[in-house]
């Protein structure tokens, strides 16, 4: 019975946390990329740009319900499912959560009613600002989160001491426990990966409308900004996770040997598995193939000098070592993948061919689908390789269950939010995807905040007059809403009989 | 600052926290609880999911934030609060998720059967939500059986019981009435003029519960009202809830709504406040009175307490000028544009 509340918890940790974590780095990335054509909107005051930040407002709008909607059932799952954990914890780890809840959580969800619902409400530079304070606002939340989980996997700035129900970690120095050893690597390592998503998730939705050749303006440009931000991320990855790397060889040397199916240390360099498949009856890696010395020489810049494998920790303290592997290789293949596509489409580019590659277009279309598993498998590989510990060398995650709770209900519990989620994440396809059949919208010169920047104004009347499906964007913005009144007038009709 | 002094610092601010969330959230689920109710067309349907459409999230966020300031200053109550409540706190996550997309996705199609649905969904989901909020808060007042280490053993069904069900229906109603009275301020026309026999009736129910529930308290649950004895500036706050309560009808009945509102909302600032009395110094009140959880054994250390208060006193005015701000950009009647749900 015990077993089966530890691996249902598991379970239901994995399902909420991997769930909840499809939706915010989208809204970190696409914000900062709303950051910057709001930017160029306010600075070039080219309606074109206003267009492409309303477009991508509405499609972060729905991201953002979604992340709001499972980001609420984090905050209480540790009181719920961790109980003896919590107790633990809770002097040094609640502090950090409490922080995110009120410097970022307010800012954001504040912000956001401006940044969807604002737009004739103020003038354009306050809903510049709002977008801003969005933006700051997910990575104030990112970075309070990080915080917590990396104080879990580098411990600092606390001592145990027995507290009201057992031994707990207290906390002696706040700044410490802040910037522990992985803050700064962890940290900076989420942030490029949420851009990256953001970058790639643009890119895609206008490639796809680049090979139906619609709106190919606001494509284009908007392709170039993702791009931008797309190419530079990508770049600084490897750099991050270079450093991220020495960071996890020095701090938590048992995780990096399971990263890297590292099972016996050697006397010389220890070499880099490309690919391989880890076998951990007999402790070895099959069918791998492997560069000799690169993991010494990456880690401690020293070809010749072994690094630590599982060997030297006892086996109860050792991390499993299949799903690290596997996704730690995964993660490091699409992200040299991703720099390989971000130069290939920057070198089109500056030659000004590049959205005539219609075969680097089609694969932008799907290509959206790699940061997504990038980040999954990165954090996958971060907390698995933690194991067997919640908090790294102090207290085993067998140890943090709830004292009282049954395996029954947190098997409800999973029922329960596995149906939700399904349900959620086929509705959220669905309305992702009409939000990109129907396209920008031209934007209506009179409700154009600060009316007067405007200098396209009359230019998009006479297009619109011109042509008269465009024509119809003018009468009507609201996406579908001549049916949705036609609608209310049935709706009427029925309720009068 | 001495430790007591945090700790009960700490005590009032979660409190505050969780009267922000009851005010502000309290109408948002209000307005979910009506939704069907006082809705005759589609319009008025989207017109009631718009009223609350920029505001809800920032309002769920005063109960995310109480749920991390609890973690943080109170470690062993969340613990124990959360774990105890298993069942009832995993479906209030299931309702406010619920809720979240409900208004979010209602007005994506057109299709009749889609968008009744998703009104089924919004206003079962706030109508649930409120009902359990309502019965932890009876369960509470009650106190729970814990034993050694804070750990609670009985079974799911033992916190359900007509004392803690008839908080649970005082809940709902007094979010009914609340969510109403906003309602009839943010609205114009025949859904404004419709509003006014619902604020009544919701009134009417809200002042039958209230009742019921305070004579049963006062003889049910004799440990509730033990501070009373030793702090008579109590019966202060019992004065300013009843007058509180009187003054929405006066206000209904002047056409003053705005001034109503402001009352529902004093109101539940009250009731909370009282809520607070009752419990105080326990966070948790266990029969076995060694086991009770209290601000003092279930803290965290002063050093947390002290970093968190500069925290909060860093935060709070900038919540405050952020809530201020949105409110300001929201105010008036509801309007349907082109950005709305």
């Amino acid at each position: 019975m015990e077993l089966d509340v530890l691996l249902l918890s598991r379970i239901q940790f994995a399902l909420t946390i991997m769930f909840h974590y499809i939706f915010p780095p989208l809204s970190i990335g696409l914000g900062v990329l709303l950051v910057m054509m709001e930017g160029m909107f306010l600075y070039t005051k080219e309606p074109i740009y206003e267009k492409m930040a309303r477009f991508w407002t509405r499609v972060f709008a729905v991201n953002f319900a979604m992340g709001v909607a499972s980001g609420i059932v984090m905050e209480f799952e540790f009181g719920t499912n961790w109980a003896a954990y919590s107790r633990y914890v809770g002097d040094v780890f609640g502090s950090a959560l409490a922080a995110e809840g009120l410097f970022a959580f307010f800012l954001e969800s504040g912000f956001l009613a401006i940044l969807v619902f604002g737009w004739d409400r103020v003038s354009s530079k306050m809903h510049f600002f709002s977008t801003l304070m969005v933006s700051f606002g997910s990575i104030f939340s990112s970075v309070w989160i990080v915080i917590a989980n990396s104080w879990q996997q580098t411990p600092a700035g606390y001592h145990i001491v027995e507290g009201p129900s057992g031994p707990r970690a207290e906390i002696i120095d706040f700044w410490a426990m802040v910037f522990n050893p992985s803050t700064v690597d962890r940290l900076s390592h989420t942030l490029i990966g949420a851009f990256i998503l953001g970058a790639f998730f643009v890119m895609s939705i206008s490639a796809f409308y680049i090979l139906k050749e619609r709106h190919l303006e606001f494509a284009k440009r908007s392709f170039k900004i993702a791009l931008v931000l797309g190419t530079v991320s990508s770049l600084m990855a490897l750099v991050s996770g270079h450093s991220n790397a020495g960071m996890v060889a020095e701090q938590q040397p048992a995780k990096l040997a399971a990263f890297e199916g590292h099972f016996k240390t050697e006397d010389e360099g220890t070499g880099l598995y490309i690919i391989g498949w880890p076998d951990t009856e007999n402790e070895e890696v099959r069918y791998g193939v492997a560069i000799p010395k690169m993991l010494s020489l990456l880690v401690y810049n020293d070809p010749d000098k072994p690094v630590k494998a599982l060997d030297q920790f006892p086996r109860e303290d050792r991390p499993p070592v299949k799903i690290p592997f596997m996704m730690y290789h995964v993660m490091i293949s699409l992200g040299m993948a991703f720099i390989g596509l971000t130069l290939l489409a920057s070198f089109f580019l500056l030659r000004g061919t590049l959205f005539e590659q219609k075969w680097l277009m089609k694969t932008f279309v799907v290509a959206v689908i790699g940061p997504y598993i990038a980040n999954q498998a990165g954090w996958i590989s971060a907390e698995v390789g933690r194991q067997p510990w919640i908090v790294y060398g102090h207290l085993r995650t067998s140890d943090g269950l709830s004292e009282a709770v049954a395996a029954s209900h947190v098997l409800t519990s999973i029922i329960l939010f596995g149906l939700i989620y399904v349900m959620l994440f086929i509705v959220w396809v669905w309305v992702l995807n009409n939000k990109i059949q129907h396209g920008p919208d031209d934007v209506q010169p009179a409700t154009t905040s600060g009316g007067a920047a405007h200098q396209g104004g009359f230019k998009d009347v006479a297009t619109m007059l011109a042509d008269p499906d465009r024509g119809h964007a003018l009468v009507s913005l609201d996406e579908g809403s001549d049916a949705v009144e036609g609608e209310e007038d049935d709706v009427n009709k029925e309720d009068v009989q | 600052m001495s430790m007591e002094t945090l700790q009960i610092f700490w005590f009032f601010t979660i409190g505050f926290f969780l009267v922000g969330y009851a005010i502000l959230d309290g109408f948002d689920l209000g307005v979910g609880i009506m939704h069907l109710w006082v809705t005759k067309t589609d319009k008025e349907r989207r017109l009631t999911m718009n009223s609350i459409g920029p505001l809800w999230d920032g309002n769920e966020v005063w109960l995310v934030v109480f749920g991390g300031a609890l973690f943080a200053a109170f470690p062993e109550a969340y613990a124990t609060v959360f774990s105890t409540f298993y069942l009832p706190l995993i479906f209030v996550l299931f309702a406010l998720i619920f809720r979240a997309v409900s208004l979010e996705f209602r007005s994506k199609s057109q299709s009749k059967l889609w968008r009744k649905s998703w009104d089924v969904g919004f206003s079962m989901a706030s109508m649930t939500a409120t009902l359990i909020f309502g019965v932890a808060v009876g369960n509470i007042l009650l106190g729970v059986p814990l034993q050694e280490g804070f750990i609670y053993r009985g079974g799911l069904l033992d916190l359900l019981s007509p004392y803690t069900l008839l908080v649970g229906v005082l809940a709902v109603a007094t979010f009914a009435m609340h969510g109403s009275i906003y309602l009839h301020v943010k609205t114009e026309g025949e859904l404004h003029e419709r509003l006014k026999n619902w604020m009544w009736r919701t009134f009417g129910l809200f002042l039958v519960m209230y009742l019921l529930t305070t004579i049963v308290t006062l003889v049910h649950v004799p440990h509730a009202t033990a501070n009373f004895k030793d702090y008579p500036v109590l019966w202060g706050v019992v004065v300013l809830n009843i007058l509180a309560i009187a003054n929405i009808p006066r206000a209904i009945y002047q056409n003053r709504p705005g001034y109503a509102f402001i009352s529902s909302c004093a109101t539940i600032a009250a009731l909370a406040v009282l809520f607070a009395a009752a419990i105080f110094p326990n966070l948790v009140y266990s029969p076995d009175t060694i086991h009770s959880l209290t601000l003092y054994n279930a803290s965290s250390s002063k050093n947390t307490l002290g970093i968190m208060q500069i925290i909060a006193f860093i935060g709070a005015p900038l919540v405050l000028t952020y809530t201020v701000i949105i409110y300001w950009v929201f105010r008036g009647k509801v309007q349907l544009g082109e950005n709305s749900y």
